[in-house]
């Protein structure tokens, strides 16, 4: 089992709560311990309650955890809204100098008071209360205070020598206050061992972003969008190093007609969006679909429909992603499990795009998007570029003038050679309506049903990794089934259940389409009972199972669709509920 | 040196006497006048009759979707600096559904050149009012006259500080090919109105009714067209009934020259593969 800590800062909406989860976080990384952080926000600017978490401990953390052993309030909603999560004996902070904090009767949880405000005031301003509420979490966890020097230099070096100063002193401050009155502790567990690891702090839009670079994207079109955005910001940092393009488009209609036509032109292009800037896409993935255009499109989820909970997670776009758009299409959905695998899939889907010249949707959502957290180095080494079918134009030269066919029927795996504008002999129109081999319009019935047929051919022959892994005992007759973002509390969940003695097997989606039906019906292989866990309230996933693979009598749902991640606790109770109690081995 | 008879293309769809056939034929014209072989150049069009350019114009082509030529078109000129690159459609597919991205297009500046045939009607969708239409117009969508004022294509333009506006006509393709090579000469995005009749659909603004009401500004030895506001004041007291360049800003940067990092090759013809010290340098923002 994970040894962990889990900690939180509360407050309202633009009281630094971030930046104070931030340093946190980020000297808790550096001091080498696995951290995941995980933000509570509201979709306002001021006012309302945010929070921010991190879970510690010394051990890989796919999941944010379900308990709280430290809450820093710095407001009595903080108290209240959090109190649930506390474990027994948990502490609680709260800033003496502006409330009086009231204790909820129905747990034993320890309030103690610290006059964070007045503290900060001594150090120099009542703004830097945060700082004072770090020092008080390093007394608790028996951190060296000094070891977050360099993270507050880092954050604070542009404001001044000064500013970082009088920080780090209302940190020492704090530190020294909480040693001083208060002799209570929570220490974090032994710290890990890292040698020959490549300790990183990283969310999953940052490696969406860098996936995509690694990949050879140099073109980026999107609208800002939450939980998104952040796969531009980090794309426009970097992209200008290595000769890319970012345009912020003027709407998402735009972005991803954008993204097509830089991939028409040779380039890899993407766009990055979420639930509504992907609905209005739609129409774009006819295009690409019909054209033979690759395209990447980067979904990050969050609570729909409409503009649903804008700062929530959730995972119901999967239908969309698999069905949506006018007519029929090829086309690919990643669901990358993890941070690592947001980097792999997102450099990967652009060799798919070239290779079956079709857009690749990958989907994430806002848990994993936003959430940042320590990983053991990214698999660079694993990043391969592939154009797919290029035509060269020593080809073009022997083929002449008027004999290439951009859309030729007649190949075997309905993937013909893609000419680029520029080379000679093989000048086409890219098109969304019907069409011949030479790219013309037509619509005689032989060419409609030759080409549907090109088109629908391409993805028959579709190879990559089996799109579903499997974790625990194969021979298991219980399976927790799920894709994307919560493969980290799945995976919890399934050792949790092992050691209360229920045999699970966790099986998981990082593809759902093409629908990887061989891989998955061996993972299936034994199983009497499966929990199919997803962050909607329809079932998405499990519907989709059915229609592909069956298994009516086996699948059962666990949904969730509050706004919040999936807990263990819920899973696991799901879990007692639906297998039947007992060992059976 | 490519002639016409290389941006030929096997048929042409049009209704016999279209006015997209002088529009045509002054883009590839222009094209050779200015010694572009058809493999550099690519027409993206949107939907429409005006939508069928990019298959008849005999170069790359993207026929895209209705409203979205402008987008499209942009990119492929920002993956590819090399190429000569057109956005085209109709009055309809720019000034419906599409005209966010003309304004945007415009702000943003792309060397691009747009160019609408504007026969102020939908005519692949068989004869419906079009933002263009005069008020009062009778169409299948307004059998009693259409009742919303009319978009003002150029007014437009140059309220927006487009560097290059300029209006022609399908019935003098001489002046039209003039237009379209200044404007693919212009550095930024640059917009050409072509009054392009729809012998089909639209009876009233017809090749007589503009060679009746036409003015040509590119004769007018007094007209400035690098004075903006006298090109406002001209445009609107001819009613928009006017030809030629109407203004031009040669020295407004374009979106590729403004736009930190980007290449001074084409980005298409660059390496992507991140080396060993790009990853070192990465990696090291995540620790
Ligand atoms: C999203 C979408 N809506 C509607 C249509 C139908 N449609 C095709 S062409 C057209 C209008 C074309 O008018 P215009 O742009 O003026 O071109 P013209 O045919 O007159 O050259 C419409 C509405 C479409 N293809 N796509
Ligand atoms: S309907 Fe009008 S616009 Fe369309 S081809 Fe015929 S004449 Fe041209």
């Amino acid at each position: 089992m994970i040894q962990d800590v889990g900690w939180k800062v509360g407050g309202k909406q633009g009281e630094g709560i971030d930046s104070t989860g931030e340093i946190y976080a980020i000297a808790l990384h550096r001091m080498g311990y696995y951290v995941f952080t995980y933000r509570h926000f509201m979709s306002l600017i001021k006012g309302g309650h945010t929070n921010y978490k991190i879970r510690a401990s010394n051990r890989q953390l796919r999941h944010h955890g379900d308990d709280l052993h430290v809450l820093i309030a710095f407001d009595q909603t903080t108290i209240d809204f959090n109190w649930k999560e506390m474990v027994d004996g948990g502490i609680v902070i709260y800033d003496a100098s502006a409330f009086e904090a009231v204790k909820p009767s129905d747990r034993d949880v320890n309030l103690f008071g610290v006059p964070l405000t007045e503290i900060a005031k001594q150090a120099g301003n009542a703004i830097m209360k945060n700082m004072v509420a770090i020092g008080v979490s390093a007394a608790i966890s028996k951190l060296d205070p000094e070891e977050f020097r360099p993270v507050v230099q880092d954050k604070f070096s542009k404001k001044g020598q000064a500013v970082v100063d009088s920080n780090m002193e209302a940190l020492l401050r704090g530190y020294a206050y909480f040693q001083e009155h208060y002799h209570v502790h929570f220490p974090l567990p032994e710290k890990p061992d890292l040698r020959g690891v490549d300790h990183l702090f990283a969310s999953g839009n940052q490696a969406t972003a860098f996936g995509a670079l690694a990949g050879g994207c140099r073109f980026l079109a999107a609208y800002p969008i939450t939980p998104a955005t952040e796969i531009m910001y980090w794309v426009l940092e970097q992209f200008p190093k290595y000769g890319g393009v970012v345009v912020q488009a003027e709407d998402e209609i735009a972005a991803i007609n954008m993204a097509i036509g830089a991939n028409f032109a040779g380039v890899r292009g993407m766009t990055s969006t979420s639930g509504p800037g992907f609905s209005l896409m739609m129409e774009a993935l006819g295009l690409a679909g019909m054209s033979e255009t690759p395209v990447v499109i980067v979904d990050v989820q969050r609570s729909g429909p409409s503009t649903g909970l804008p700062t929530k997670t959730e995972q119901s776009d999967l239908s969309e992603a698999v069905n949506g758009t006018h007519g029929e299409i090829p086309r690919i959905v990643l669901t990358p499990r993890t941070v690592e695998e947001c980097f792999l899939y997102t450099a990967e889907a652009f060799n798919l795009a070239d290779r079956y010249q079709c857009p690749v949707i990958v989907m994430t959502d806002l848990y994993m998007g936003m959430s940042f957290q320590s990983v053991d180095g990214f698999p660079v080494h694993q990043v391969r570029q592939d154009r797919g079918k290029l035509i060269s134009d020593e080809e073009l030269a022997k083929l002449g003038r008027f004999a290439y066919q951009r859309y030729d029927a007649s190949v075997p795996d309905g993937i013909s050679p893609r000419a680029l504008p520029g080379q000679k002999n093989a000048r086409y129109v890219a098109l969304g309506n019907e069409h011949n081999g030479f790219g013309l319009e037509v619509e005689d019935q032989e060419t409609r049903v030759a080409q549907m047929r090109k088109r629908q051919r391409k993805l028959k022959g579709f190879r990559h990794e089996s799109g579903v892994t499997v974790d625990g005992r194969p021979d298991a007759p219980y399976a927790l089934i799920g894709f994307g973002s919560t493969y980290g509390v799945l995976e919890e969940a399934r050792e949790v259940l092992e050691i209360q003695g229920l045999p699970v097997k966790h099986i998981h989606f990082s593809r759902v389409w093409p629908f990887p039906a061989e891989a998955f019906h061996d993972a299936m292989d034994g199983v009497r009972v499966a929990l199919v866990t997803e962050q909607n309230a329809t079932g998405q996933l499990k519907r989709l199972i059915r229609e592909q693979a069956g298994y009516h009598d086996v699948l059962q749902s666990c949904l969730k669709y509050d706004g919040d991640p999936m807990s263990l606790k819920e899973i696991v109770h799901t879990a007692y509920q639906t297998f039947p109690m007992g060992v059976l081995n | 040196m490519a002639t016409m008879l290389d941006y030929q293309t096997e048929r042409a769809t049009w209704c016999p006497g279209c006015g997209d056939f002088g529009v045509l034929n002054a883009m590839q014209k222009a094209c050779v006048n200015l010694g572009l072989e058809p493999e550099q150049v690519v027409v993206v069009s949107g939907i429409g009759c005006s939508g069928k350019m990019s298959q008849h114009f005999g170069g790359y082509g993207l026929h895209s979707l209705h409203g979205r030529s402008i987008p499209t078109a942009q990119a492929v000129k920002l993956a590819n600096k090399d190429l000569v690159v057109f956005a085209a459609g109709g009055d309809g597919d720019g000034f419906g559904i599409g005209m966010g991205h003309f304004i945007h297009a415009m702000r943003r500046n792309v060397d691009i050149t747009y160019i609408v045939m504007d026969n102020h009607i939908y005519g692949l969708t068989t004869g419906q009012a079009s933002p263009t239409s005069d008020v009062g117009s009778k169409t299948k969508t307004s059998p009693q006259g259409t009742v919303e004022q009319p978009i003002l294509p150029l007014q437009l333009a140059l309220a927006q500080n487009c560097g290059f506006v300029a209006q022609g006509f399908s019935g003098n393709v001489k002046q039209l090919v003039t237009l379209i090579e200044k404007a693919i000469q212009h550095k930024g995005f640059s917009f050409v109105n072509v009054f392009s009749p729809c012998v089909t659909f639209n009876k009233v603004n017809t090749y007589e009714f503009y060679k009746a009401n036409l003015v040509d500004l590119d004769q007018d030895p007094d007209y400035d067209p690098h004075d903006r506001v006298a090109a406002l004041r001209r445009v609107a007291e001819a009613n928009n009934l006017v030809t030629g360049l109407i203004y031009e800003d040669p020295d407004r940067p374009s979106f590729e020259e403004s736009l930190p990092g980007y290449p001074d090759d084409a980005i298409v013809s660059r390496d992507w593969t991140l080396r060993q010290e790009d990853y070192e340098a990465i990696l090291a923002t995540f620790r």
